[in-house]
C-alpha cells in the first residue's frame, strides 16, 4: 500500500486517496477544431509510462483537494508532490530498476515548497 | 480425453534454438496469446518460419498469474461472438493440441447482491441467448444447490440474490495450456526464443523490417505484438501510441483442501472470485490496484478487500490459510475490451488490452489475430476490436461483464 504526503494533511495510506491518472492533460483549446483522431488523443490516449510518471490523485476522505505526484510505476516509489497547475518538477530522478521497495511514505517523498504553487493553485 | 489425471511429463516439450538472422513473421511474447497466434499461423496458414521471442521464460508473466477462468457470457454481440468462439475452441483443444490441459467445464455463476445487479444479470442472460451462448438465471435457492457452501442468508451485507449461470464455462490448467501450445509450435517448426527481449525495431519508411533484440537484430517481413501489459512500452519503441493503461492485478491461493468448492463463484458487486483448483487450493482473484503500475505486485488493501467479501459468502474459508498472492500486470482499455489488428506501422499488429480477462480468449485470439497477420487484414471476429474504434467511437462497452473492474 502507498504512504502518500497530501500536501494539506500529511501522510496517509493509500485508501484515503483516488487516483486521477496522468497530470498536466490540458483540454483542447479550440475543441470545435478537432479531427475525430485528435479527439481520440484527448479522450482515450494517455501515457502509459514504465519510470516516473506525473499523476493526479485526490485526497478524497480528508482534505478533498487534488494534487499532482511523481511516481515510479516500477518501484512505486514517490518522488515529488507538488500543487495542481504547478510545472512538472525538472529534477532528474534515478531510472526505474527491475526490483524495489514501495515508497514508505515521507522518508522518500520530496514535497515541493507551497511557496513555488500559484494563487489558488490545489483548488 | 480425461480430464481427471496429470499427464505424464515428456521428456521435453520444445527446443531451445539459437535465433536465426530472419524469419517470415516475429511474435513479440511467448505468453498464451504469443503461442496460440504462432500454433494459428503455423496450422491454418502455412507460415512455419516464425518465432516467438520471450523476454523472460516462456509462459512467465500473466499467463502464469491468472486465476484460469474460461467463459463467454460477455453482453455485447461483438464479445460474445469472440468469446463463445474462444469457448467453443477450447471445448476441442486437448485432442488437437494432443494434450491433456485438464479444461474442466464445471460452470461459473456471476452472483448478483442488488436488484441493479439482479437486472443487469437478467438482461446478459437474455442477451447470452440471443447470442447461442448457454445462460440460465438462478435463484438464490438453486445457487444454493449448486454451490452448497455459499452463505444465501439475506442478513448479510450484501446477500445473494440471485446468480447468472454458464454451465460451459469453467478452469484449466493454465501452465499446461502454454505447454500444450508450445510443444505443438515446436512440432511444426516454430521457434521458441526464450530470454531475448526486444530493444527496438528497424523500419524502412514507415514498414517495419527486422526487431532488434539482445540477441541481436532479426530481419522479418512481419511483427506481432503480443505483451499484454507491456504492449505500451513496445509500441512507443515503433513509434505509436495505444490507448492503454497498465495496472496491477492480484490473486492468491489458500493452502490444499479436499474438493469443497464444485464450481466457479464470481462476484462483480463484492468483488471475489474463488474456484478450487484441482490439486486443492482456493484460487481468489481481486481488483485491480487504481495506479498505473510495472511492479507485478498490488496493494495489501486490495487483498484485504477480497477476503473480507470471500469469508462473507463462503463462511467456510474462515480458517483458510493464505499460501501467497502474487500480481499480474494487465492492459486496460477504456472500454474494458481489447484491441487485435493493425497499427499505425506498416507490417506491424497488435493483439493487447484483454485487460483482466486475456487467459480465457486465448484461442480466438491466436486464431484471429493469426488470420490479420498472416492476411493483413482483419477476421471478422477481431475486425470490431480494430484500434480505429477509439476514433470512430464504435465502443465495445464491456465494463458490465468483465468481472473485473476497471
Amino acid at each position: 500500500m502507498l504512504l502518500i504526503s497530501c500536501p494539506n494533511c500529511g501522510s496517509r495510506d493509500e485508501t484515503e486517496f483516488h487516483y486521477g491518472g496522468q497530470a498536466h492533460v490540458p483540454y483542447p483549446e479550440n475543441p470545435n477544431d478537432l479531427t475525430d483522431r485528435e479527439w481520440a488523443e484527448y479522450l482515450f490516449y494517455r501515457d502509459n509510462t514504465k519510470g516516473t510518471f506525473a499523476e493526479r490523485w485526490l485526497h478524497s476522505t480528508g482534505c478533498r483537494q487534488w494534487f499532482n505526484m511523481l511516481r515510479d510505476t516500477v518501484t512505486y516509489d514517490i518522488q515529488a508532490v507538488y500543487p495542481m497547475g504547478v510545472p512538472r518538477p525538472a529534477a532528474p530522478f534515478p531510472p526505474a530498476a527491475d526490483t524495489g521497495t514501495a515508497s514508505t511514505g515521507a522518508a522518500s517523498t520530496t514535497p515541493l515548497s507551497p511557496s513555488t504553487a500559484p494563487e489558488g493553485a490545489t483548488k | 480425453m480425461s480430464t481427471q489425471q496429470l499427464p505424464e511429463h515428456p521428456d521435453f516439450l520444445w527446443h531451445n534454438p539459437e535465433p536465426k538472422s530472419s524469419y517470415d513473421a516475429v511474435i513479440v511474447g511467448g505468453g498464451g496469446h504469443g503461442l496460440a497466434t504462432a500454433y494459428f499461423l503455423a496450422k491454418n496458414h502455412g507460415m512455419t518460419n516464425i518465432a516467438v521471442l520471450e523476454k523472460g521464460w516462456l509462459a512467465g508473466g500473466n499467463m502464469a498469474r491468472n486465476t484460469t477462468i474460461i467463459r463467454s457470457n460477455y453482453l455485447w454481440d461483438e464479445s460474445a461472438a469472440i468469446y463463445e468462439h474462444a469457448l467453443k475452441l477450447w471445448e476441442i483443444l486437448p485432442e488437437e493440441l494432443e494434450y491433456d490441459f485438464l479444461f474442466s467445464q464445471r460452470g461459473v455463476m456471476n452472483l448478483a447482491h442488488t436488484l441493479g445487479d439482479v437486472r443487469e444479470s437478467m438482461r446478459r442472460v437474455g442477451a447470452n441467448k440471443l447470442n447461442g451462448v448457454d445462460a440460465e438465471w438462478l435463484d438464490p435457492q438453486q445457487v444454493k444447490e449448486l454451490c452448497p457452501i455459499l452463505n444465501i442468508n439475506d442478513n448479510i451485507r450484501y446477500p445473494v440474490m440471485g446468480a447468472t449461470y454458464q454451465p460451459r464455462a469453467g478452469i484449466a490448467k493454465h501452465d499446461h495450456v502454454a505447454w500444450a501450445f508450445a510443444r505443438k509450435c515446436d512440432e511444426l517448426g516454430v521457434d521458441i526464443i526464450q530470454n531475448c527481449e526486444v530493444t527496438g525495431f528497424v523500419k524502412d519508411g514507415n514498414r517495419v523490417v527486422g526487431v532488434k533484440t539482445n540477441r541481436g537484430t532479426i530481419n522479418t517481413e512481419k511483427v506481432g505484438l503480443c505483451a499484454a501489459g507491456h504492449s505500451s512500452v513496445l509500441a512507443e519503441m515503433a513509434g505509436f501510441r495505444l490507448p492503454i493503461q497498465s495496472h496491477p492485478l492480484q490473486a492468491l491461493v489458500s493452502e490444499l483442501h479436499e474438493p469443497v468448492h464444485p464450481t466457479v463463484v464470481m462476484s462483480n458487486h463484492v468483488h471475489v472470485y474463488v474456484s478450487q483448483a484441482h490439486k486443492g487450493e482456493l484460487v481468489m482473484g481481486a481488483g485491480v490496484d487504481s495506479y498505473n503500475g510495472y511492479g507485478q505486485r498490488g496493494s495489501f488493501h486490495v487483498i484485504e478487500h477480497q477476503m473480507a467479501a470471500a469469508v462473507e459468502l463462503f463462511p467456510i474459508f474462515a480458517r483458510a490459510h493464505v499460501l501467497r498472492t502474487w500480481g499480474g500486470i494487465v492492459d486496460t482499455t477504456l472500454d474494458a475490451s481489447p484491441i487485435v489488428g493493425t497499427t499505425p506501422v506498416d507490417n506491424m499488429f497488435v493483439n493487447c488490452g484483454w485487460g483482466t480477462g486475456g487467459f480465457k480468449g486465448t484461442p480466438a485470439a491466436g486464431l484471429t489475430f493469426a488470420h490479420t497477420i498472416a492476411t493483413g487484414a482483419p477476421h471478422k471476429l477481431n475486425k470490431p476490436f480494430a484500434l480505429e474504434r477509439f476514433e470512430t467511437g464504435a465502443l465495445i462497452d464491456e465494463h458490465g461483464a468483465a468481472a473485473v473492474a476497471h
